[in-house]
């Protein structure tokens, strides 16, 4: 990080525990200077102003907050922003293609996979990479592989039926 | 959380020396337990050295073992076709563990080294904890306890290592390379991990600036076969309560050699040296197998909430040791 301050700028105390991110979010590049204990999930909700992720338990047990890092679905509570620097980070709000909802989005709304909606962009994120990674070949599957996200409203039986839609429209 | 520093080398001798020149500077990872004990506000490093950029990813598969770059994640390491083929217990540890988001994260370098789920551990306001402040007591043995160990503890201590990988892995001997201040050395995993009965507030035998840099993992030989079993309080995304990580190779009827480890019930990973002794060059016998897990578990140490580890713990090794036997896999 030191390589990214600008040479002309006197380190003060606070400097020091600030960190200067430069990632790209849903194909914009960006750039965050923040205090060095700032979870990437933070960083977009607060600094960037992408308020779908959610914060549901902030800390790894319920999945609210799964964005993709490098393509991978990660969980933002537990990633540093720091760690997101050089990253591709993609949120929600970058789900949908150009030409309208992404398919799990519009499947969603097809089978009412929600109740109350807030662990919805976690699914969402977390589906979209299960698709990718070839785990919904049976409900039994989509069920083990989506496990690391919790829905309170327990819409469980509408998120797998939405999910193994897409997946069998995929094939 | 607590105010840090945060360096990010790309060279691992000048990881190695950040941390080791600064006594309250520590390695990050990939986080998944780091970043929560922070917030926790259980772990309060000054400065966090991020080594997830140093070279030390990746799987070169030799012919009788794969060398693992520490920061290798247990999703690319689940995903390695000869893991697959010659490692399956490893592969189901692994798929077994934690969810998909969290093992994208997870290194294998960093998930030997999760420290333990014991909410009193956990919790800063919990003053009895041995591990975290010596000759503290331990409120885990006085209170609700249920996700802790029975082997390798006492009363002052009953922190369970709540690791899948690590049972597989110290059942095949795998060792760590590790460097630091002091030069490379190798660790086998047999010797990794310190008891909570032999020190509860020591956990492994790294010193401070000691850096992880490769797992090697034996392949099993030609003609053995592996598997991992682990009962959980929920179908998945849990930890185990009992797990049993067993690979033999079958000669007719006899058990030709064999392997075993336990998790789920141990301060650490535990290799289940009796057991395997009882069985190797015997025939596949059902009651041998109770007695085998009841061999091991002669030396458990329970607390109300945990009692019912023994027997589940004796019922786990004998079930994976019946589907292991079975004729045909």
């Amino acid at each position: 990080m030191k390589t990214t301050r600008t040479t002309t700028r006197v380190p003060s105390a606070q400097d020091l525990y600030t960190v200067d991110v430069f990632t790209v979010v849903n194909g914009s590049p960006m750039q965050w200077r923040v205090d060095t204990r700032t979870t990437l999930l933070e960083a977009l909700r607060d600094t960037a102003g992408l308020t779908g992720t959610k914060r549901g338990c902030d800390q790894g047990a319920c999945g609210a907050c799964t964005v993709h890092v490098d393509g991978k679905r990660v969980l933002s509570c537990l990633t540093l922003a720091a760690q997101a620097d050089g990253r591709q980070v993609t949120t929600i709000e970058g789900l949908a293609g150009d030409d309208g909802p992404h398919p799990l989005q519009e499947a969603f709304l097809r089978h009412d996979a929600f109740q109350c909606g807030f662990c919805t962009p976690g699914q969402l994120m977390s589906a979209a990479c299960l698709l990718r990674e070839g785990r919904a070949g049976s409900d039994a599957a989509i069920r083990e592989y989506m496990s690391g996200n919790l829905c309170r409203c327990g819409a469980y039986d509408n998120i797998v039926a939405a999910i193994r839609d897409v997946a069998k429209g995929a094939d | 959380m607590r105010a840090f520093l945060y360096d990010r080398p790309t060279a691992v001798d000048e990881a190695v020396a950040a941390v080791a020149a600064d006594p309250q500077a520590a390695f990050l990872a990939g986080g998944t337990t780091q970043v929560d004990l922070m917030k926790d506000g259980v772990w309060t490093p000054d400065r966090l050295v991020d080594i997830t950029r140093l070279p030390l990813r990746g799987i070169l598969v030799e012919s009788q073992q794969l060398k693992v770059g520490a920061l290798t994640t247990m999703e690319e390491l689940a995903a390695e076709p000869v893991v697959a083929q010659r490692l399956a217990f490893v592969r189901e540890a692994l798929l077994h563990g934690a969810s998909v988001q969290l093992r994208n994260m997870a290194t294998i370098g960093g998930n030997l080294l999760q420290r333990t789920r014991c909410r009193y551990f956990r919790d800063p306001t919990v003053s009895a904890c041995n591990r975290r402040s010596p000759d503290s007591g331990c409120a885990a043995v006085d209170n609700v306890a249920r996700m802790h160990a029975i082997l390798g503890v006492d009363e002052r201590c009953i922190a369970l290592h709540a690791s899948d990988v690590a049972v597989p892995l110290i059942a095949v001997d795998a060792s760590v390379l590790v460097n630091g201040p002091a030069g490379q050395r190798r660790i086998p995993l047999t010797e990794f991990w310190v008891r909570a009965d032999e020190g509860p507030s020591i956990e492994n035998v790294l010193g401070h600036g000691d850096l992880i840099t490769e797992i090697d993992i034996p392949l099993l030989p030609q003609g053995w076969r592996s598997g991992y079993l682990k009962v959980r309080d929920r179908a998945s995304y849990e930890f185990a309560l009992t797990s049993a990580a067993v690979a033999l190779q079958l000669d007719g009827d006899l058990i030709a050699d064999i392997r075993i480890a336990l998790g789920g019930v141990g301060s650490v990973p535990w290799r289940a040296r009796e057991a395997e002794e009882m069985l190797r060059g015997t025939p596949v016998d059902p009651l041998r197998f109770e007695q085998a897990g009841r061999a091991v578990m002669a030396s458990a140490f329970t607390v109300p909430g945990t009692a019912f580890k023994v027997d589940l713990a004796v019922r786990t090794l004998s079930r994976q040791l019946l589907t292991m036997t079975e004729a045909k896999r």
